[in-house]
């Protein structure tokens, strides 16, 4: 098991390095999935018995992160989508981008993206399933944004990712939240302990944070806007990602955590509130979308959607309704997305108003596209009309709301049948444009894929019994009651039939009377100022207003004004504390007493320093430096230094002549700035001159420890053999100090020569 | 006299933050001095002075005898007094460098991106 959900990531990394453009070799990753799908299929007898597989793998188990896998039917469900639907999009993907060099790319990100999608709905531990709905978004954003050459395709790669990546990260907390009071990440242990989550106090919190996650994942009002975005992909991922997988992401986790968090009031009217606008919302804005890819991505949100509200009804019923309607929808629009990629691969465009006739060069394409449109409608006899039957079943069952809830969902279905209409038909009916005729028919292994998924439609439509035992095992993992009768074709006339019955016809009508047009796309335009995504894009440009503000503010390129944000930092962080230590007297019996010679030097010194400060004249500021550096000097010798002093003599000695005899050059001091700045710059000074006294002050108040001198004291001719104790310590005790230290002076000696030798050429001098 | 060191550390490093503040770059460089020196003070300081002999052991005898001063801050500060000294000698040089390049000593006229020169 582990080997299969790593496969993916395994070929991920060896595609990369295999150019399989030519010829039939590109459809050998195809086989990856296809190998996957039988694999998972050989468990289908045990799911479906009632059985959970388990597969345990140790990761890290210190940290309770585990690779635990668990095969149920939800699981199932979802692998078997994951794998099926993958074969036929890569068979797809390799004839549709026959045409690139960058295949292998593309496939290695695909198979990327297939590992983490199986790992997310495999795993039973919270932490390594986060891991993989991680891996997803970062791998749909190369998918995503496969077209690099063109700027919107860029963009919307960066806004997928913003959001999903935005969801991901709050639905980590929410993740550790649960982890924390639950004891485990394991699901199944969350699921016996699902009692003391609820009750647990930071429930609503949880709560937030898997909903964030899962609402931005699967497109949910009002992060759904990546989505219809995200059609700037090629078609093959777009068919792949945003109908059967990925946006499925969210709604696996509302299933799987539905026994966890589930069955209370906030849970399910949230999710009812939630998933029933977006129904609402997106199957309206479908009906203005002239881009076929645009009608599509609309309908999948609604359809997404409606999950969401079905999950969140909560009952037995709306399980049924939701997993079947999983199944429904993942075929036939994928399917569409497919058949919309074949009509672009072939005429170069995707717009309603200008498509038409083009059965007459694509029969297959049209069939496969009219077949999954009424699959979608709901007419009977196709799998679309088993599912529409079970999510007004659900609907009409729930109480108090059931009519609230049916009608919602009648008229949603009218919107999402005619937006099946128009994705199937509208390209193949009518008349075929002049400009059309000479196309290529598209060969087979474009459209065999959707084709496939027609039949299969089709053939569920049939015997919609075959289906039965999987979609009863995912209900029986959500947490609904497992003994489910086979799904039927026939239930006999009765309301639901009626309502069915509705929907074709009201959306059949909607479709004869209404026509696709640009009009209708500019009226909707005027609304989007006030659209979620206009309100994200602005929330993203003021953050990059603010930050590059600051970038501005800080960076600013003036080291005085560098310096003065650190110092003025410093000076508010330690005031803070010090201000608090400042003692009332001072006692001056325990210090040194100071001598008539200690009073000349420090008056020297402060003169010094004035003078230093305030001159204009370089030669005077030179010496005012060197009276200082020998004032200290003396100050070493008074106070038993000697090295010191002797140190110091030389240094200021050699600096001194080395400045004369380079600053003699350079011009005098200008007066560049204003006084304002100079009385600013001297508060600063003084305060940090001030703080620096203040801290001195007050280690001096503090007894020193003398056991480290003692040691050097004691040990210097004993064990050294030198009766200089500061030397000893220099070239004896510290020895490997000394050595680098003189390595360093012989770096910066080094560097001085070769500057001094260094002739200017004339191009460096401008 | 602790105490009259204390205040002259502060005066050492006001000036010397005071100096680099200014727009020309020799100030610059003397306020770096100015605030090594304040640097050194300050470790002679807090190691506790006094006016005994230096640490140096007298001759016939294998100890350091009577009142002597510290030679751990000692050593410490003529590390860093070497240190600054190499400190100087490569900015000076690489001052007069910088002045013979651009034609001036006023930082705000280097304040430019790489791609303007």
């Amino acid at each position: 098991m582990l080997i299969a959900v790593l496969s993916g990531i395994l070929f991920a990394l060896l595609f990369l390095f295999f150019r399989l453009q030519n010829g039939w070799l590109r459809f050998i990753p195809a086989f990856l999935p296809l190998s996957l799908l039988i694999y998972f299929s050989t468990w289908l007898p045990e799911v479906t018995g009632g059985q959970e597989i388990l597969f345990k793998y140790s990761w890290i188990p210190a940290m309770g992160v585990n690779l635990d896998f668990k095969l149920d039917g939800l699981a199932m469900l979802f692998s078997l989508m994951i794998t099926g639907i993958g074969t036929l999009v890569y068979i797809y993907a390799a004839a549709y981008l026959s045409d690139r060099s960058q295949i292998h790319k593309f496939f290695s990100c695909l198979s990327l993206f297939m590992a983490a999608m199986l790992g997310l709905v495999l795993s039973d531990n919270l932490l390594v399933l986060f891991i993989f709905w991680e891996l997803t978004s970062i791998s749909s954003f190369f998918l995503i944004g496969w077209n690099t050459k063109e700027e919107a395709s860029r963009k919307s790669a960066v806004l997928a990712l913003a959001i999903t990546g935005g969801g991901g990260f709050l639905l980590l907390a929410g993740v550790l939240l649960m982890g924390n009071v639950g004891s485990s990440y394991s699901i199944q242990a969350l699921t016996a302990a699902s009692a003391t989550l609820k009750q647990h106090s930071s429930y609503v919190l949880m709560l937030c944070f898997v909903f964030a996650g899962a609402f931005t994942k699967s497109a949910m009002f009002p992060f759904h806007f990546w989505l219809p975005g995200a059609m700037k992909a090629p078609t093959p991922v777009s068919a792949y990602l945003h109908s059967a997988t990925m946006v499925k992401a969210g709604i696996y986790l509302l299933f799987r955590l539905s026994p966890v968090l589930g069955g209370e009031p906030l849970w399910n009217y949230t999710l009812m509130i939630v998933g029933g606008f977006t129904l609402l919302y997106a199957s309206f804005q479908s009906l203005f979308r002239t881009d076929l890819k645009g009608v599509l991505a609309y309908s999948t949100i609604a359809a997404l959607g409606l999950i969401v509200l079905l999950i969140g009804i909560g009952t037995t019923e709306s399980f049924l309704a939701a997993a079947v309607f999983i199944l429904v929808h993942a075929l036939y629009k994928a399917a569409l997305f497919l058949c919309t990629g074949i009509i672009d691969h072939a005429v170069h465009s995707r717009d309603l108003t200008k498509l038409s006739g083009l059965r007459k060069i694509m029969m297959p394409v049209a069939i496969a596209a009219g077949i999954a449109a009424l699959s979608s409608a709901g007419i009977p006899f196709t799998f679309g009309f088993i599912g529409k039957d079970l999510i007004y079943e659900a609907t009409m069952h729930t109480g108090m709301l059931a009519i609230q809830l049916t009608g919602l969902v009648l008229v949603a279905n009218i919107l999402l049948s005619y937006a099946g209409y128009i994705a199937g038909f509208r390209p193949f009916a009518g008349a075929l444009p002049e400009a059309y005729a000479d196309t290529a028919k598209p060969g087979f292994l474009l459209w065999g894929p959707p084709a496939l998924l027609a039949v299969l439609s089709l053939f569920f439509g049939f015997f919609p019994a075959l289906s039965s035992p999987l979609v009863n095992a995912v209900v029986s993992a959500a947490g609904g009651n497992p003994a489910l009768p086979d799904l039927k074709l026939w239930h006999g006339f009765n309301l639901i039939l009626l309502l069915s019955g509705v929907t074709v016809v009201g959306g059949f009508l909607l479709y004869l009377l209404r026509k696709p047009a640009d009009s209708q796309l500019q009226f909707m335009d005027r609304f989007e100022p006030f659209s979620a995504r206009s309100f994200f894009l602005g929330l993203a440009e003021g953050i990059k207003k603010i930050s590059h503000y600051f970038t501005c503010k800080l960076q600013n390129g003036y080291l005085r004004n560098y310096m003065i944000t650190i110092i003025s930092f410093l000076l508010i962080l330690l005031c803070w504390k010090l201000v608090k230590l400042i003692p009332n007297s001072i006692d001056f019996s325990t210090m040194t007493p100071v001598s008539m010679y200690d009073v000349v030097i420090l008056v020297m010194m402060v003169s010094a320093i004035f003078v230093l400060m305030f001159t204009s004249s370089r030669l005077t500021s030179i010496i005012s430096l060197s009276i200082v550096g020998y004032s200290i000097c003396l100050l070493f010798v008074f106070y038993g230094a000697p090295d010191l002093a002797m140190t110091q003599f030389t240094i200021d000695t050699l600096t001194a002549v080395l400045f004369m005899l380079i600053l003699l050059k350079l011009p005098p001091f200008l007066t560049l700035t204003n006084k304002a700045i100079k009385i600013r710059d001297a508060i600063i000074s003084a305060i940090f001159g001030g703080v620096i006294s203040m801290i001195a002050f007050l280690v001096l108040q503090e007894p020193t420890h003398k056991t480290i001198s003692r040691f050097y004291a004691d040990n210097a001719y004993s064990l050294a053999k030198g009766k200089n104790v500061v030397n000893v310590i220099l070239v004896d005790f510290r020895g490997s100090d000394t050595l680098i230290e003189i390595t360093v002076l012989t770096i910066a000696a080094l560097g001085v020569y070769s500057m001094l030798k260094l002739k200017i050429s004339s191009s460096e001098k401008e | 006299m602790e105490f009259l060191l204390v205040l002259l550390i502060g005066l050492l490093y006001a000036s010397g933050t005071y100096m680099m503040f200014r727009r020309s770059m020799v100030k610059l460089l003397l306020g770096l001095i100015l605030i090594g020196n304040g640097a050194n003070l300050l470790i002679f300081l807090v190691g506790d002075i006094n006016k005994g002999n230096p640490p140096v052991i007298p001759r016939d005898f294998s100890s350091l005898q009577g009142v002597y001063s510290d030679p751990i801050p000692q050593a410490l500060i003529l590390t860093a007094i070497v240190i600054s000294f190499g400190l100087q000698a490569f900015a000076i040089v690489l001052l007069k460098r910088v002045y013979l390049v651009t034609g001036t000593d006023d930082l705000d006229q280097l304040n430019s991106d790489d791609q303007d020169i």
